[in-house]
């Protein structure tokens, strides 16, 4: 049950929304689509060039960068172990 | 769950006899983005509608008569798409001041139907509490009910009614399925003028976390099982977004686009320059020659028919980008471009802007209110018209079709004329880029916004929604020529028989406008432009299509050209460099008052669209005079 940043779980990894660390004006605009402690999130791919990052977030996909990607943290689901062996 | 094209009450009492019966006039449609509002409009409105303004802001207002559901007394607002009526952002703050009736020519609605997608209810029930406590009878629509069933979602809007307190429907605006339920509660909501006024519980603090823990016990309580991610979406994001397919496979579409505006386009543009020409030769024939057939004949019918044939070409290229944006791969194509926008500096959410400056560089710049960074927001207004808008597509095709050869490579997938009309393309975006890399490197240093970027599943897109962005296209387009077209066409014909001698117009040599032209022409010779091609860019400052208009009036009125068509007329009077040297001026050069006008407006002065004007039309002319110097040493 570690907490890591968005930005740093691997594709294919869960986990649950911890916190976000951004200002209002993002935090909130993100509350919106589901960035909120809680949630469910999910690492889905990435863009062609490997930045952006899309995420499954409560059944909504979003796309973010990973300087937007690194403020936002949540706790790995211990379920999904290390796919990428 | 339960039945398509029933309604859920939220109490199970029969409906009490209405005591008097209210005159209802309103009805706003409201929901967040992507939940499928504009396709539900459409269906309810039969596509009838009119586009305005609201006072003093940008946000653009669809309104029309639900005549689809025989209730033509009553009108439909549909509302912008917002996740919130607490943001603070333009578009909820117009949300709010139409649901109390604080906007002015506005009336206050009476009753609202809020459309939520039913396949994520917890975060789209965080607008239905905002929206409930403003008070009015409102109709839950839970759309893609057929998405909704087909991923294994679950959903009681028995439950859901009771718990929110108001009447709930699954419905499926693209199929047309459980719309009934929208006339009933019309019918009900004008005989119970009370009926949005029940007790619910909504969160007391409307923040987002507050919505949101209210939104998920509501789904919680009802048994909302959300569907299952769709397999196809899935499918298709591993090869439209994959490291090597992804970037090649966005290449393919914009090729294709540009290949089938020719292939296809340009005989049907040609086929409408024939039919055109011949109606107009018809016509003529019905008037006594004298000058008001010389009028109405050389000088109005040849300008604006000249602009008018590329309709379908510009039809064409409307509904690509319309399939690419309804079935949801513009928004990958976003994903995919941001790495490129991030190099130059620029912030990701300005790639929405700068796609819609494809289409028109008007809207594009208003969007721009969206960046909250203000020297971004500069950045982005400079680049805009840069993007090669639908304006300049009559000159460039007129042009390619005239000059360059239809040849094919690649066993005829890609042909000469469609790269051309590519490359000119990327020469507007690469000068976009330039720009924006030198504002961003002098003036302009900026800390990037976030890039947040909400990616729909694919689906198909309809033909209702197709078709009314083209018939808003081609309304825009036919408008522009029985206006500003057909006026500059009228004073350059004017000008090109006075004055006049002894009861006799001048011919067009001993013109005014050919003085005119003479006197310019010094200066765009180097281009390898004449005067008449010089004639058509001053008078295609006011819009950039006027020039074709013009052309097609002043090589209509020249005896020498009068037979020949508008294509032949150009190839006998000017060369390939002056040609190619004319489309690479009209990519940089800001031929439009319209965006002059809203700059000035978006920046409250006139320095950025003077600035702006003489920055574009000096690159523009440098640009043709190198192209027309090269090309002239090469062939």
């Amino acid at each position: 049950m570690d907490v890591t940043a968005l930005s740093d779980a691997k594709v294919g990894s869960a986990g649950v929304v911890e916190r976000v660390d951004l200002p209002d004006e993002v935090s909130d605009y993100l509350a919106h689509l589901g960035f909120l402690p809680g949630t469910s999130i999910e690492v889905l791919c990435r863009a062609p060039a490997g930045d952006p990052r899309v995420y499954r977030i409560d059944g909504v996909e979003v796309g973010l960068r990973n300087e937007t990607a690194r403020h936002i943290f949540l706790k790995l689901n211990s379920a999904v172990t290390d796919e990428a062996a | 769950m339960s039945c398509h094209s029933t309604v859920a009450e939220p109490m199970e009492e029969a409906t009490p006899v209405p005591a008097g019966t209210v005159r209802m006039r309103t009805v706003a449609l409201i929901g967040p983005p992507n939940c499928g509002k504009s396709t539900l409009f459409n269906r309810l409105t039969g596509m009838r509608q009119k586009v305005a303004n609201y006072p003093g802001v940008t946000v653009e207002h669809h309104s029309g008569k639900m005549k689809s559901i025989g209730r033509n007394d009553l009108t439909l607002i549909d509302l912008p798409g917002i996740y919130s009526l607490a943001t603070y952002s333009e578009d909820a703050r117009v949300a709010v001041d139409v649901l109390t009736g604080k906007m002015p020519g506005v009336p206050k609605p009476d009753c609202v139907l809020l459309v939520l997608d039913s396949t994520h209810m917890n975060r789209q029930l965080m607008l239905a509490a905002p929206v409930f406590s403003i008070g009015l009878p409102t109709l839950v629509l839970l759309n893609m009910s057929d998405q909704l069933e087909a991923r294994g979602g679950k959903l009681d809007t028995l439950a859901l009614a009771r718990e929110l307190g108001h009447p709930v429907a699954l419905i499926s605006a693209s199929q047309g399925k459980g719309l009934g339920v929208i006339p009933e509660f019309l019918q009900r909501a004008g005989s119970r003028p009370d009926s949005g006024s029940r007790p619910v519980h909504l969160p007391v603090l409307q923040s987002a976390a507050s919505c949101r823990s209210w939104a998920t016990q509501v789904t919680a309580r009802t048994n909302y099982q959300s569907p299952a991610a769709s397999l196809w979406t899935r499918r298709l994001d591993s090869v439209l977004l994959h490291r090597v397919f992804g970037p090649l496979i966005f290449l393919a579409v914009v090729i294709a686009v540009f290949q089938v505006v020719f292939t296809i386009g340009q005989p049907l543009s040609d086929g409408m320059g024939t039919l055109l020409t011949s109606a107009g030769a018809k016509a003529a024939m019905l008037l006594p020659d004298n000058w008001l057939r010389a009028l109405l004949r050389d000088g109005l019918w040849n300008g604006v028919q000249s602009v008018l044939v590329f309709l379908p070409q510009i039809l064409l290229l409307f509904l690509f980008i319309g399939v690419l944006e309804d079935s949801g791969y513009l928004a990958r194509a976003a994903l995919i471009a941001d790495r490129v926008m991030r190099s130059i500096g620029l912030n990701g959410k300005a790639f929405i802007p700068l796609l819609s400056a494809y289409a028109c560089a008007v809207p594009a710049i208003m969007a721009t209110r969206t960046i909250e960074n203000k020297r971004e927001r500069f950045a982005t207004i400079m680049i805009a018209p840069f993007m090669t808008c639908s304006a300049r597509l009559p000159i460039y095709t007129l042009i390619i079709a005239a000059f360059i050869p239809n040849q094919k490579f690649l066993g005829g997938i890609i042909g000469l004329r469609a790269m051309v009309m590519l490359s000119l393309y990327l020469l507007g975006f690469l000068a976009a880029l330039v720009t924006a890399k030198m504002l961003n490197s002098s003036v302009m240093k900026a800390s990037s916004a976030p890039f947040i970027l909400e990616l729909p599943q694919y689906r198909w897109p309809t033909l209702s929604s197709l078709g009314l962005r083209l018939y808003d296209r081609g309304k825009l387009f036919l408008k522009k020529a029985g206006t500003v077209i057909l006026t500059v066409t009228f004073l350059v014909w004017v000008m090109s028989v006075l004055p006049i001698h002894g009861g006799q117009f001048s011919n067009l040599t001993s013109s005014v406008i050919a003085h005119m032209g003479h006197w310019i022409e010094p200066v765009i010779q180097p281009l390898g432009f004449n005067w008449k091609i010089g004639i058509g860019i001053l008078s295609s400052i006011v819009a950039r299509e006027v020039i074709v208009g013009t052309l097609g009036t002043l090589y209509g009125v020249d005896p020498a050209t009068h037979a020949l068509g508008l294509q032949a007329a150009l190839r006998h009077d000017i060369t390939l460099g002056g040609a190619i040297a004319l489309v690479v001026f009209f990519a940089f050069a800001m031929q439009c008052t319209s965006t002059l006008i809203v700059v000035r407006r978006e920046t409250n002065s006139w320095k950025m669209p003077a600035l702006q004007f003489l920055y574009m039309t000096g690159v523009a002319y440098v640009a043709a005079l190198v192209t027309n110097q090269v090309i002239m040493r090469i062939f």
